[in-house]
């Protein structure tokens, strides 16, 4: 609009008072448009009103909302649910057989669940481990450098806007370039290895060795994502009054014991937040690994998400049936830590 | 004020119908095009020869329009079973999985102006592309025939001032040779495999592996698959072979050298026919590599045949139009234009006999395409039958996925065995299930 504005006025008067006038009658149109369509709608929700009371009318502003996440959510589950209890080829449901739990119990035949090796379906297992492994270490990581982070950039530091910046930049890459990125940097020839090499070291092959391998895919997934973690704790943080700092401060408190005793028992509800967002996240990790590390060395990183991907889609077999089930036992484990995260919550809420 | 509307309203009206002429026109002229999709995937240049080709097309059948979807790998191995599963593929495609894919392609013959002629020339491929019991059907065409081997760069061995084994030197010669050569120079990988199940059954084939039993079943695992799997893990061992590749990755993963290749730092790249033309493109004449003959086992000097095939699709609504696109793109003179400029080994028997003129390679391609072409004939017959298998991917696979989990140290090589004949039998029965 305003290079619209612009133009006209190069334009001269014949041109500005021509488009005063498109907006004068654009607008009048637009009003009244959107008045007969109050009127229209205004009829029969004031009836539905009277039918269902007032109380209830909030669902009808949630249907619409509601539908789409049907669609897009609750439909792709009850399917996904369906072809576990199928098998064969076929893509579509009603050509596939029935075959009861046989996926399931195939996939947890097992001789120990702590030796993947003994499973029959070792991958899952295996994927099952090293999702645990990735998690556990992502969200300590995760939850302590953000933490750090964020009490650091709540000081009055010089160039805080800047940093606050900087550490955020990374959440807006997508996460296939993020692990381009770094598969670049960390690769034989790679900028890492280059100054290894030029400060006299030996070169290391970084995909090659499992533990470098785990480090790696922890390290960039906790780089990717911490920004976002540390605004929300930075928010937190900001939240907190400052006057009970100064109360501190004036009982000359210790600072440790400021931080234990008044910042973290303050900032547990957004703490809370981000452990339960770092673990979701450290359970269906799958897009920056997989490009990473490929699931490798051996299977030393390879996730669940990406056994359910190679299975339904890889192997010349896609096997849709053993993927679904392996898709539903996550959503259960992950349906699983988000209530336990909750209950603690409002356990911790109630003391 | 109401007049002022009014004449708005008409300006609008006015300026729409005035741009909507030539659309309307536009949509008249479409509806008597039909519009095909090609899905394509390229190893070189061939993406860049096909566009050529079906642009010279078009200018000659003004009624069809082909949209060239060009694709990773990948996404034809990955995305388009799951298209073509729904009944939304294209309504051409390029593809190498030709026995898994078979059920999806159109059968060609009532649209063809020649059966015959494709009879006669793509007649042993043909058989590659069709459903088990179907021995008539005509799907589409071999846009190469490939063969695994290897190239070797021989400046490296020439720098190192070590002789390049013979031919039907062994697998343990040119073992021994690499190692040595990239010692002296300091290159990084004295043999790099593709990490591909195809590639290393172009090994287990010349150290005896049968891969199927009498009836025809899968018997992947006897003394010569074991014997081609103990080189394989001797050799990440012992450094002949780096675990980047086959050890650095989780499942089926694809994973090649060429890149490698390209930048010196491998002695000999065990892959096949379809790099020469990249290799001609992009190595020049930084350093003289060449392809040898496939090295021997105690059982032949066999290589691993593959290849690629354009193929219509049976979802398509233009049957007669994917035909006559096929039937341009088969014909001898296209056909011979595209397999010489893409640096391909033809897949086409009459231009196979006559030979082709490479007018665009160097020597070395020349000279490479001649190696290859020459190893069609050394293929063993459990190559060709693991080629024409419908569910070879699934054995293939199988191996790779198993196999490199013994490099990279996380099983010994008897469990890996254990476990490629029970993927191999879970996923037969699984692909069973009706």
């Amino acid at each position: 609009m305003s290079d619209l504005s612009g133009s006209t006025e190069l334009q001269g008067a014949p041109a500005a008072s021509l488009l005063s006038v498109l907006r004068r009658a654009g607008g009048a149109t637009l009003d009244a448009g959107l008045d007969t369509v109050s009127r229209l709608i205004d009829i029969p929700m004031r009836l539905l009103q009277r039918l269902i009371g007032e109380r209830r009318m909030a669902y009808v502003f949630l249907l619409p909302n509601l539908a789409f996440f049907s669609l897009f959510v609750f439909v792709p589950l009850v399917i996904n649910l369906v072809f576990s209890f199928t098998g064969g080829e076929s893509l579509f449901p009603s050509q596939r057989p029935y075959v009861g739990t046989d996926q399931y119990a195939y996939l947890f035949d097992c001789g120990s669940y702590f030796d993947p090796a003994s499973c029959r379906v070792d991958h899952f297992w295996r994927g099952v481990a090293n999702t645990l492994r990735f998690t556990v270490f992502q969200l300590v990581s995760m939850v302590t450098f953000s933490l750090v982070t964020a009490l650091i950039l709540n000081m009055r530091i010089r160039g805080r806007g800047f940093f606050r910046a900087v550490y955020f930049f990374p959440v807006l890459l997508s996460p296939v370039v993020v692990a381009l990125v770094w598969k670049w940097i960390l690769q034989r020839d790679g900028l890492l290895n280059a100054g290894l090499t030029m400060i006299g070291g030996q070169k290391i092959l970084f995909f090659v060795d499992p533990t470098w391998a785990m480090f790696w895919s922890v390290f960039v997934s906790v780089w990717a994502h911490m920004g976002f973690y540390t605004l929300i704790l930075l928010a937190g943080l900001q939240a907190i009054p400052s006057e009970l700092y100064e109360a501190a401060e004036m009982d000359a408190t210790p600072r440790w014991r400021v931080l234990w005793r008044i910042t973290l028992p303050l900032l547990w509800p957004n703490l809370i937040v981000v452990i339960v967002l770092a673990l979701i996240r450290g359970v269906q990790t799958f897009d920056e690994v997989f490009v990473l590390t490929g699931g490798g060395p051996g299977t030393a990183t390879l996730m669940i998400v990406q056994y359910i991907y190679e299975t339904a889609f890889a192997s010349q077999v896609q096997n849709f049936g053993l993927a679904a089930a392996a898709s539903v036992v996550l959503g259960v484990v992950l349906f699983l830590l988000t209530l336990a995260q909750l209950t603690l919550t409002r356990r911790r809420g109630a003391s | 004020m109401r007049t002022i509307n009014r004449w708005v309203v008409g300006v609008v009206v006015l300026a729409a119908s005035l741009l909507a002429l030539p659309q309307a026109s536009g949509v008249r002229a479409a509806e008597a095009q039909t519009t095909l999709r090609m899905t394509w995937y390229s190893d070189g240049n061939e993406g860049e020869v096909v566009a050529d080709l079906l642009r010279r097309f078009e200018d000659t059948n003004k009624d069809i329009h082909v949209v060239l979807d060009q694709v990773p790998y990948k996404a034809i191995n990955e995305n388009l079973p799951v298209q073509l599963a729904s009944g939304q593929g294209p309504d051409i495609a390029r593809v190498s999985d030709l026995g898994g894919l078979a059920r999806y392609m159109l059968d060609l013959r009532p649209y063809l102006k020649d059966a015959a002629y494709w009879e006669a020339n793509y007649g042993p491929f043909l058989q590659w592309m069709r459903v088990p019991g179907d021995t008539s059907s005509i799907p589409g065409f071999t846009t190469q025939l490939t063969v695994s081997g290897p190239f070797v760069n021989k400046t490296l061995f020439e720098q190192a001032g070590v002789a390049m084994p013979p031919p039907k030197a062994t697998w343990e010669d040119w073992a021994k040779a690499t190692k040595e050569v990239a010692d002296k120079v300091q290159a990084p990988f004295p043999i790099a495999f593709d990490r591909s199940g195809h590639r290393f059954f172009g090994m287990a084939i010349t150290q005896g592996a049968a891969v199927f039993d009498d009836k025809g079943n899968p018997a992947v695992i006897d003394d010569g698959f074991k014997r081609a799997a103990k080189l394989i893990y001797d050799w990440h061992n012992s450094g002949v072979m780096s675990k980047e590749l086959w050890g650095s990755v989780a499942g089926a993963t694809y994973r090649g050298a060429n890149e490698e290749f390209k930048n010196a730092q491998v002695v000999m790249y065990e892959s096949g026919s379809w790099q020469i033309s990249q290799f001609d493109k992009t190595i020049g004449t930084d350093f003289d590599w060449v392809a040898v003959p496939t090295p021997c086992g105690p059982a032949n000097c066999s290589g691993m045949p593959g290849g690629a095939a354009l193929v219509g699709i049976k979802s398509t609504k233009h049957p007669e139009e994917v035909a006559r696109v096929l039937d341009y793109l088969a014909s001898e003179d296209v056909a011979a234009e595209f397999y010489a400029r893409s640096l391909f080994v033809p897949g086409h028997l009459g231009l196979a006999r006559k030979g082709l003129d490479y007018k665009d390679a160097s020597p070395a391609a020349n000279a490479a395409l001649k190696v290859f072409s020459n190893s069609v004939s050394q293929l063993a017959p459990a190559a060709n039958q693991l080629q024409g298998y419908p569910a070879n991917r699934v054995i293939l696979n199988a191996v790779i996925s198993r196999l490199g989990q013994a490099v990279a140290g996380e099983i010994v090589l008897d469990e890996a065995y254990k476990r490629i004949s029970s993927d191999i039998e879970q996923q037969l029965a699984e692909r069973n299930k009706k």
